[in-house]
This record gives structure tokens, C-alpha cells and sequence, in this order.
């Protein structure tokens, strides 16, 4: 493997270490509240979400998992989710890039 | 946003080279991670990078485009981060046209100078920068026009409840003052890391040697 990649990999492995960090923001990104936070905000929950919502309920919702909310068990499940991400993002297109690379 | 999917997997296919696997794969994993790194601001809300500036200029824009929808689309299947509703407007504007900008302004900006050069650190910083910026305000007007366009019987908004007034200057202040800074950061360290240590894996690079042999294989 090229030294240089391994050093990247190495990079995003640190990167991993430090990922609870994101934890520590509260509040939800702009626009990207769920049906309770809305309801809490406006008063009701806009009648278009309220219907499309329930068309997919994640497995892993906000990178928790469902019923610990302690805090070793928010960051256990926010590295897990990091893990899996970067297992399944990395693997899907290894795999793929190397059916279509060139050479 | 699926026929660009397909002319993106096309183009990334006639020009990944199998060296470039392994960076194509560390990508995507690269931006699935810095987008879980939430950074708070004032106002109570929070944001992220996304690392489309730095794949776009390593990569490519096209296969950026893969490598960043792949990370969004898993975000919203498996996390509920993002939704499933809004895969296409999210990987719009952040898998497409965030590395496409990024890319073309750091070719701009970094002109004829040696790939060494490093007024291309600068390129690649601002690059960051202005691609986050504006694909942040895109969002926000994406955002805005939906009471517009989707309110019920009553004029109450069926999705998103505030307009462009709020939206627009939410998401593109929030990123001008706040997290583009921090892709650019991003952009730029990682950019010059790899300058420094092998620039012969940049996407312009591998196109320039690719330019030269087949000039070189032409028949005299």
C-alpha cells in the first residue's frame, strides 16, 4: 500500500478517536429537526412531515441507540456508528472502485 | 439527482485508476466522520464540515460526487441524519455541486503554478471555504421556498414552516461566519499534507500524465 494512504488512513483513525466530540454540541442542525422538535418550536408539526415521517424509521436513530441514553452508552453507540460508517462507506466503494478502475 | 449519479459512476469509472482505490474508499469513510463532528454556535444550533472541497480536488469532482453521496445516503438509511425525502436535495447540493466548485475555483485560483507551489494551499483553503459557503446557501434557499410552495388548505406549511427570510440568512451566515472556516482548514491541511508528500496522486496530476501518454503512444 502507498505509504501515503496508510498515512491518511492513520489520520482518519485519530479523527475517529475524537469523534464524542460531536457529542458535545447541543441543539439540532438547521432544518434538520425531527417531529418532536418541531412540535416543540411551532406548537404543531407540519402536516406534510407528520405523514412522510413514519415512511422510515432508521435502525441506529441519531447514532444512539434506542433506550440508553447514559452518557457511555451515547459515546459507545456514537463509535460504533463511526465504525460501521466508515466500514461500510470504505468497503462499498473499495469494492466497487476496484470492479471499475483501469489499470 | 439519479442521472447524475449514473453519468458521475460512468465518468469515475473511465478515470479512476486502481492506485486510487484506497483514496476513493479513505474519502467517503473521511466524510461519513466529519460530518458526526457537530460543532456548536451561538444561537443554540449546530452544524458541520463535509469534506467536499478537499475529495473534489484529490479526486475529482465525479468521483467526489460518488464517494459523498454514498457517506449521505448511508447517514440517512441507517442514522436518520438527513431523511430520507431529502437524500436527493442533500447530495445535490453537497456531493455535487460542492466539489465541482471547490475544484474549478482551486484550478482558478492555483493557475499555471507548480503543483508544489503554495498559493495552491491558499487555492485549496479558499476553495473550501466558498464551495461550503455556497452549498450551505443553496440549502437555505431550498429550505425557504418550500412554504411557498407546499402550505395546505389553510396556508399552513406542510414541511419546512419558515420562509427564505429566515432560512436563507440562517444557513448562509451560519456557515460564511462559522463551520466554512473550518472546511477550509480542513481543505487546506489535508491538501497540503498530500502536496507534500506525493502530489502525484492529485486528480489534475494523474490527468496531466495521462494526457502525456497518449501523446506519447501516438503513432509520429
Amino acid at each position: 500500500m502507498d505509504k501515503i494512504i496508510r498515512n491518511l488512513a492513520i489520520g482518519l483513525l485519530v479523527l475517529m478517536i475524537f469523534v464524542p466530540l460531536g457529542l458535545l454540541a447541543v441543539g439540532e442542525t438547521f432544518g434538520e429537526w425531527g417531529t418532536e422538535e418541531l412540535e416543540e418550536k411551532l406548537g404543531f408539526v407540519p402536516p406534510g412531515l407528520e405523514q412522510l415521517a413514519p415512511m422510515w424509521s432508521a435502525p441506529v436513530p441519531d447514532y444512539a441507540l434506542p433506550g440508553d441514553e447514559s452518557e457511555t452508552g451515547m459515546v459507545a453507540a456514537y463509535y460504533l456508528s463511526a465504525i460501521l460508517g466508515v466500514i461500510i462507506c470504505g468497503g462499498l466503494l473499495y469494492f466497487v472502485g476496484k470492479k471499475v478502475a483501469r489499470n | 439527482m439519479i442521472p447524475i449519479w449514473v453519468y458521475a459512476g460512468k465518468k469515475m469509472s473511465t478515470e479512476l485508476r486502481s492506485r486510487q482505490v484506497p483514496l476513493l474508499a479513505l474519502a467517503a469513510a473521511f466524510s461519513f466522520v466529519i460530518m458526526m463532528f457537530n460543532v456548536p454556535i451561538p444561537g443554540g444550533s449546530t452544524g458541520h464540515a463535509v469534506g467536499g472541497a478537499i475529495i473534489g480536488i484529490v479526486l475529482g469532482p465525479w468521483a467526489a460526487v460518488i464517494a459523498i453521496s454514498v457517506a449521505l445516503v448511508l447517514q440517512a438509511l441507517m442514522f436518520g441524519d438527513g431523511g430520507i425525502t431529502a437524500i436527493a436535495a442533500n447530495c445535490f447540493n453537497m456531493a455535487v455541486v460542492m466539489p465541482f466548485v471547490a475544484y474549478y475555483v482551486y484550478k482558478i485560483l492555483s493557475g499555471n503554478t507548480e503543483i508544489t507551489s503554495s498559493r495552491r494551499i491558499i487555492a485549496a483553503a479558499v476553495a473550501g471555504y466558498v464551495s461550503l459557503t455556497l452549498a450551505a446557501a443553496l440549502t437555505g434557499f431550498m429550505f425557504g421556498i418550500q412554504p411557498l410552495l407546499y402550505t395546505d388548505a389553510n396556508g399552513v406549511p406542510l414541511y419546512m414552516p419558515y420562509g427564505l427570510n429566515i432560512t436563507l440568512p440562517a444557513m448562509l451566515l451560519e456557515h460564511a461566519l462559522g463551520f466554512s472556516f473550518l472546511e477550509a482548514l480542513v481543505t487546506a491541511l489535508i491538501y497540503g499534507y498530500i502536496q507534500k508528500t506525493d502530489p502525484s496522486i492529485l486528480y489534475e496530476e494523474i490527468k496531466k500524465s495521462k494526457r502525456a501518454k497518449t501523446r506519447r503512444a501516438a503513432p509520429a
